[in-house]
């Protein structure tokens, strides 16, 4: 009874967002007057309207959107606020392209050396934050900015060098071999196996979020560093730096999986600001692993119908960028409304809470 | 530059208020308020009148409504119905702001000053206009003066004590031209002598034509510095009457609906202790900013006993009992304790639960550093199911938010958690451990029932055999509960006789 009320309102929850989302954009086309008409047709077409656009479009990007969500969700839950998935993502789609492109001849050994290049280099890349935080006290906020940039001019510089393709005309990578590349799943257009390992890991996530003692630390450090210490017994520095690093490594993931299943080869705009939408993604997802499967889908059909309605409709595809950015205003403002309902519903004697 | 406190005017009270010149000037009054939130009637149709010049004892237990009403005379809670009146004036009061420009002042619970801030700037906080580090500063000394308060301008908020930072929130009120304040359980975090300079001033304060509204469970504050006392229980007025006409019984029976209880049932001895539990020896331990704060401490704790430790703020009592519960690493000197040690530390908000978390969440807390594997969540909430009913927790249900409890439920749980023999990692492992237990002014604003509660747990845990270290700063709890008591003075430990004045002395280190 009470499951059943509470899917009902998951349910009416969905169809709010996704009616709220289309009449905000019905609203910003019509202010910028566009033809209201087309542009949906054009974002339905794009992102659901076919199979192929359900496949190639909108569960392709999904899988980047599912790894760097559950990437945020690790570091958000610890308290960590991890703004560098997107750096971390093209550290390993270079790293990965890297061991991909060094020993095409192995097939699948490569295959998995390169994924495993990718896991280590967005960890390791998310590592450099997470020391800086922990021994130094800087702001990972800031520092994971900052490190976003150098990872984007690393891979600049990259395929302008050291991995430029040999006629040096363009400024990316070697194509990848096939037997290196990730397979596509069979009358799935370009979907790849990617897939299965973005819901994999997302299901794992959101397992050991809700059943292991270290999802239970993650979320203690995070609400509470104080608490987690006094009362738990918990190494705040360690697991928040296991939460920072692992945050990375899944990031790393999804750059290597765009690379071996989706660019095959390195590029300068390997990722559309995926590290960025993902923070949208897993704060939609209340940063839970599980329900950013499904955030992540529907930022994925939001991506690939923008692309459809700049060719199709003429619309700039930085309106829906604005549609996402207010998406996650909404989002932000429940929540506070939320909390603010649960804290006012107590009677006496709690005060003001502390503000630390 | 003004003298005292004497003298001011509101800029919002015309001079011709007839109320002034009519009758004595009614500092404060709050009519027929009412407040419900969501199921909970908090406020019934409750009134309330503060004369100029006089201290209000507002008593009552936890829940009352004591602390919502004053959130409704500070505008933080906006009532369903009912007025309220300044110096005779009707206001609608919206926010904090509208409660200080009309000249009130509120000192919380829970401190509202940023702690890495200095006690100039928090001061300054709220203000209009440019910052000027003279004018902050000469705030500062003006409002020290007037006060008596030792304010150092530059000190930052974090680094001074309890009391310290108490007397910043009275100044930053003082700074806002406050004449009526609102002090909420004032003396709770306050050692005897503090609490004792702090409501002298404020009956000075009072005599200099302030008002005071004095939140406390305290019957003893309230019946020898209070001019009137008014009592509430379950949002309802109970009693209302000036501080002379009624007596400690009274107030008592008033406050919890019964006869009164004796709140300290003297010491039973209990069985002779047994093992040892806790050994310290030379033990030297650093706070925080790396200041040696304890100095070459020497202890053992028996199974079976209460150790009391009885020190003025700041002493190194802190980081005794924290060295001892295996929660901060010592300099010098070695530790043995037993393997599982429950710690109650005395700021329970930030150091014991997690507010928005459930309460098996919390329970599961505990030890959660050492847990591997997978959370027996089925078997953590039957383990809170049962503290809620052995500790006698009132709340709807294991999955409400540790936020949703009053302060006494909440505490009660925390004390089970840390009490509970089966708590750990491995339940039901059949052997019989040694429990050490470390306990930090464990009644901290708590009510008299509450309080009474938690005193018998910390007792049968000891008759279980528990070695149980307890700090207070109350130190009639110390003196009630200990079997031995141990004083820090100045970084250092010794050990005195059973003996009020005897530890009185010692803490002061004569």
């Amino acid at each position: 009874m009470l499951r059943d009320s509470r899917a009902l309102r998951v349910l009416i929850v969905a169809i709010g967002t996704i009616a709220a989302l289309t009449s905000a954009i019905a609203l910003l086309l019509l202010v910028g007057g566009y033809d209201v008409v087309r542009a949906l047709d054009a974002l339905w077409t794009g992102s659901v309207g076919s199979w192929y656009a359900v496949t190639s479009a909108t569960l392709v990007r999904a899988i980047p959107l599912m790894l760097t969500g559950c990437a945020v969700a690790v570091a958000f839950r610890a308290g960590v606020f991890n703004i560098g998935a997107e750096g971390q993502l093209l550290a390993g789609g270079a790293a990965a392209a890297a061991i991909a492109l060094a020993f095409p001849d192995t097939g699948r050994v490569t295959l998995l050396a390169a994924l495993l290049a990718g896991i280590l280099a967005g960890g390791a890349w998310a590592g450099i934050a997470a020391l800086l935080r922990e021994r130094f006290g800087v702001q990972e906020v800031i520092s994971t900015i900052m490190l976003n940039f150098i990872a984007l001019y690393g891979v600049s510089l990259l395929v302008r060098g050291m991995l430029q393709e040999p006629t040096h005309a363009y400024p990316q990578s070697s194509t990848i071999a096939e037997a290196v590349r990730l397979t596509r799943l069979p009358g799935a257009g370009r979907l790849h196996t990617g897939i299965l390992i973005a819901l994999a890991i997302a299901l794992l996530m959101g397992w050991l979020f809700r059943n292991s003692a270290a999802g239970f630390r993650l979320m203690a450090v995070g609400e509470s560093p104080a608490a987690a210490m006094s009362a738990g017994m918990i190494d705040v520095h360690r697991t928040r730096t296991m939460a920072f690093v692992t945050s990375g490594a899944l990031a790393g993931l999804a750059g290597a999986i765009e690379v071996l299943g989706v660019t095959y080869a390195l590029y300068e705009d390997l990722s559309p600001g995926y590290g960025y939408t993902a923070i949208a993604v897993a704060l939609l997802a209340g940063l839970d692993p599980w329900r950013v499967m499904f955030t992540s889908l529907l930022f994925g059909a939001l991506e690939a119908g923008a692309g459809a309605m700049q060719r199709d409709a003429g619309v700039p595809s930085t309106l829906v960028a604005m549609i996402e950015a207010l998406l996650i205003l909404g989002v932000v403002a429940a929540q506070a409304v939320r909390r603010r309902r649960t804290t006012h519903a107590h009677v006496d004697d709690a005060g003001l809470e502390p503000t630390t | 530059m003004r003298s005292g406190f004497r003298g001011r005017s509101s800029p919002h009270r015309p001079a011709s208020d007839p109320a002034r010149v009519t009758a004595p000037p009614l500092a404060l009054a709050l009519d027929g308020i009412s407040k419900r939130f969501e199921a909970v009637n908090a406020l019934h149709e409750v009134s309330l009148r503060v004369e100029a010049g006089t201290v209000h004892a507002l008593l009552g237990e936890n829940g009352a409504g004591k602390t919502t009403l004053m959130h409704v005379a500070f505008g933080m809670v906006s009532p369903d119905a009912g007025l309220v009146h300044v110096h005779g004036r009707r206001v609608e009061l919206r926010s904090p702001a509208d409660a200080i420009a009309n000249g009130l002042g509120m000192v919380h619970q829970h401190f509202s000053l940023v702690p890495t801030m200095t006690v100039a700037e928090n001061l300054a906080l709220g203000g209009h206009g440019l910052l000027r580090a003279h004018t902050m500063t000469d705030t500062v000394r003006r409002i020290a003066d007037q006060t008596g308060f030792a304010l150092e301008p530059r000190a930052l908020v974090e680094d001074l004590a309890v009391g310290a930072q108490q007397r910043v929130e009275i100044a930053k009120a003082l700074a806002r031209d406050a004449q009526i304040l609102i002090l909420d359980e004032p003396t709770a975090v306050l050692t005897p002598a503090e609490a004792d300079d702090l409501l002298h001033w404020i009956r000075d304060f009072a005599d200099a034509g302030n008002a005071v509204v004095l939140i406390t469970h305290k019957l003893n504050e309230a019946m020898a510095f209070a001019d009137h006392v008014t009592v509430l229980r379950q949002g309802h007025v109970v009693h209302d009457a000036p501080a002379a006409q009624a007596s400690a019984s009274e107030l008592t029976s008033a406050m919890i609906g019964r006869n009164a209880q004796t709140r300290h049932p003297p010491t039973s001895p209990g069985a002779p202790p047994g093992e040892t539990a806790f050994v310290a020896r030379n033990v030297s331990v650093r706070d925080e900013q790396g200041v040696m704060r304890l100095h070459d401490a020497s202890l053992v704790v028996r199974e079976g006993e209460i150790l009391g430790v009885a020190g003025v703020e700041a002493s190194g009592q802190r980081e005794l009992l924290r060295a001892l519960a295996g929660r901060v690493q010592v300099a010098t000197g070695t530790v043995t304790r037993p393997t599982r040690v429950g710690f109650v530390p005395e700021d329970r908000h930030r150091d014991a639960v997690l507010l928005d978390r459930s309460l098996t969440e919390n329970v599961a807390l505990r030890e959660a550093g050492r847990r591997r594997g997978r959370m027996p969540w089925l078997a953590l909430r039957e383990r809170t199911e049962r503290l809620m009913r052995e500790f006698d927790v009132r709340a709807p249900a294991t999955d409400a938010p540790m936020r949703s409890l009053s302060g006494g439920n909440q505490q009660k749980l925390v004390l089970g958690r840390e009490i509970d023999p089966e708590s750990g990692i491995a339940p039901a492992t059949g052997s019989p451990e040694p429990v050490g237990l470390v306990v930090e002014s464990p009644t901290r604003g708590l009510d008299v029932l509450a309080t009474a509660e938690v005193h018998a747990r910390l007792r049968a845990a000891r008759d279980a055999g528990a070695a149980i270290v307890l700090y207070s700063s109350d130190l009639d709890e110390v003196l009630s509960l200990a079997n031995r008591i141990l004083v820090v003075h100045a970084g250092t430990v010794r050990e005195v006789s059973m003996d009020r004045d005897a530890v009185g002395r010692a803490m002061i280190g004569a």
